[in-house]
């Protein structure tokens, strides 16, 4: 690729030797990218070596040394953590709770960003549609412990404002944090409601900038409405939905910790099994006392996972539609 | 708009009633997304014998200042975390954008001898991680960093994303010749960097910083993992664990406390939903203007080579 476009410009391969030798440039280059070379190596590749602690159990060495020399003389484990974790109770809930959320939330917020894209798109009044992005856009920026307030105050039974309206109109109050029944949909809701602006603005974003001839010839033609999103707008935005497919696809095993953890307010047994994902499962287990390589164990089975999807998504897209694939 | 345009458009419009469900639609949707700003603000100056007898109310029935006011004898506690977070926000955002548009830089250039790996360097993060525990391991065992603002600040400052946005943007807008010519008068790749490239890149920074900046400013899981000194928490931390202490003790009545303690411990609902305010209100204030620099980066971000 690089190649061709070189020569495509011409003169430069005959002046330049094929194999270029080490120049001041490339040290500056280096120097320049050091800092963000070794953060890197540090917070992103030295992680990866993270997956010994997975296969060894961690024991504290006599005479307290560091973390990486209790580790290296810890025994080797084998495939034992995995076993432990395969077959506890949670490992099937944690599968089924992360897969089936994630599998919601791509349908309902894609149909969502590009229906509302589409709306937006043809609203006549540009300024009150300007309006409507920005305030959509708000729970965006909102952490999801000030959403967990929020939520609160809708939904603590004695004093919140649901249960106010239903007592108003007669009914009797919902115990809300101890009711698993309603958390699905309460979850899929907020996560709909947090993302929607950000989907809607980006996908706007690619339908604002398709040539407006294309519409005026269909117009000319006698297209409708209906038949110029189909015919036009959709296969226009194909691109950018494919990319956020994918990457989404890439996040199947991983969930939003906040909105599992902080929203139902701090996980109660409760909803254990409504609202574990694999996330508030380590978490958890690190803050407690478990074995450190049973939770390793867990978290490089979601990684392992995490990439895999990413890159059959990847795949099948790419025998799908070439043109698209991200990778 | 010329009238040509403007008939033009007419033809190809929506019908008015269809706009006026549209208009109808949305105004609900971008009511559900703000209103909660506006009940938590409400039970913030809700007096708090009223929320005792009548529950939360959108129009309070008593008014009082008591939540901003103890925040204000508790200024010591408030301000304390809020400059956590300004520091942490500021420095943050620095380092981020000076790690991402200079590694963006390095990879954008098509001469750089060692630029296949570092394509490669940049592209396995991507798609592999070492998972949440590793990291853990790694900012608290191996660098240390337990109780420091350091990890708060490293472990979110770069990202092979916003590194890809960089190079991208300094691809296809910054020109070669510029930079030929900078190397001709003997400037040096750094001085290359920081004086010509940095200065006509204003847009890039922009949307690097913005996402740092929001990122760090909402940020609560780091320091509820790295942070346990009370005297270095920042304003997210300050609310989780008001939240912590009460579920802690909702799910203990007995935890040790008497009703005495427990009254004293425990923050007015009214205090909690005002430091929450205290948090919205700056990114309430700040985020319509730099929205464009978000969609802008996401569609730089998008752009294949």
């Amino acid at each position: 690729m690089e190649m061709k476009k070189t020569l495509a410009g011409g003169k430069t391969p005959s002046v330049k030797p094929r194999k270029k030798r080490w120049s001041k440039d490339d040290t500056e280059l280096f120097l320049l990218s050091l800092p963000t070379l070794l953060w890197f190596l540090i917070f992103s590749y030295l992680p990866m070596f993270g997956i010994i602690i997975a296969f060894k159990v961690y024991k504290l060495s006599p005479g307290g040394h560091g973390f990486i020399y209790n580790l290296l003389h810890s025994e080797w484990a084998g495939i034992g953590n995995f076993k432990y974790f395969f077959t506890s109770n949670s490992f099937s809930m944690l599968l089924r709770n992360t897969i089936l959320y994630n599998i919601a939330f791509i349908i309902i917020s894609a149909s969502v960003a590009v229906g509302g894209a589409l709306m937006l798109s043809n609203m006549r009044n540009k300024r009150g549609s300007k309006v409507y992005q920005t305030m959509m856009f708000l729970p965006y920026f909102m952490s999801w412990v000030v959403i967990s307030y929020f939520v609160y105050a809708l939904l603590t039974p004695e004093r919140g404002y649901v249960n106010g309206i239903i007592r108003a109109m007669g009914g009797e109050g919902i115990m809300w944090y101890q009711e698993p029944k309603y958390w699905p949909f309460i979850i899929i809701f907020l996560n709909t409601w947090k993302g929607m602006g950000y989907g809607m603005v980006l996908y706007l974003a690619s339908i604002t900038g398709i040539d407006p001839s294309l519409y005026e010839a269909a117009v000319m033609d006698g297209a409708t409405k209906a038949q110029q999103a189909r015919h036009i707008t959709l296969p226009a935005i194909k691109p950018v939905f494919i990319m956020m497919l994918i990457l989404d696809c890439g996040k199947i095993f991983n969930s939003d910790f906040g909105l599992f953890f902080q929203v139902t307010g701090q996980l109660p047994a409760s909803l254990y099994t409504t609202a574990s994902t694999f996330d508030t499962f380590i978490y958890m287990s690190i803050q407690s006392s478990s074995p450190i390589g049973q939770t390793a164990a867990a978290s490089f089975f979601q990684a392992i996972c995490s990439c895999g999807t990413i890159l059959l998504a990847n795949w099948v897209v790419s025998k799908l539609d070439n043109e698209n694939r991200i990778i | 708009m010329t009238s040509k345009e403007k008939s033009g458009q007419s033809l190809n419009q929506i019908k008015t009633s269809t706009n006026i469900v549209f208009n109808v639609v949305f105004l609900i949707l971008a009511v559900l997304c703000v209103i909660p700003l506006l009940f938590v603000f409400s039970i913030s100056i809700t007096d708090e014998e009223a929320i005792r007898a009548n529950g939360y109310q959108l129009i309070p029935q008593a008014l009082s200042s008591s939540a901003y006011n103890f925040l204000w004898n508790e200024r010591m506690t408030i301000l304390r975390a809020a400059f956590m977070s300004v520091l942490v926000t500021v420095v943050g955002t620095i380092i981020s954008i000076a790690l991402n548009t200079s590694m963006g830089y390095v990879v954008s250039r098509r001469n750089f001898k060692l630029k296949t790996i570092y394509t490669w360097l940049i592209f396995i993060p991507m798609v592999f991680n070492g998972g949440m525990l590793a990291s853990y391991v790694v900012v608290n065992n191996i660098l240390g960093l337990n109780n420091s603002i350091w990890a708060l600040i490293l472990p979110l400052a770069c990202s092979a994303f916003s590194v890809t946005i960089c190079r991208t943007f300094f691809r296809t807008t910054v020109p070669d010749s510029i930079i030929e010519s900078a190397k001709i008068d003997g400037a040096g790749q750094f001085r290359i960097w920081s004086q010509i490239v940095l200065p006509i890149s204003k847009p890039v920074m922009a949307t690097i910083g913005m996402f740092a900046a929001f990122g760090y400013w909402n940020d609560w899981f780091q320091a509820s993992l790295y942070i346990q000194d009370t005297k270095k928490q920042t304003l997210q931390s300050l609310l989780n664990n008001m939240q912590k202490n009460i579920e802690y003790i909702a799910n203990n009545p007995y935890g040790g406390l008497s009703l005495q303690q427990y009254k004293l411990s425990m923050p007015t609902e009214s205090v909690r939903m005002a430091i929450a305010i205290v948090i919205i209100v700056p990114i309430a204030c700040t985020y319509p203007f730099f929205q464009k620099y978000f969609i802008s980066g996401l569609t730089i971000g998008s752009v294949k080579e």
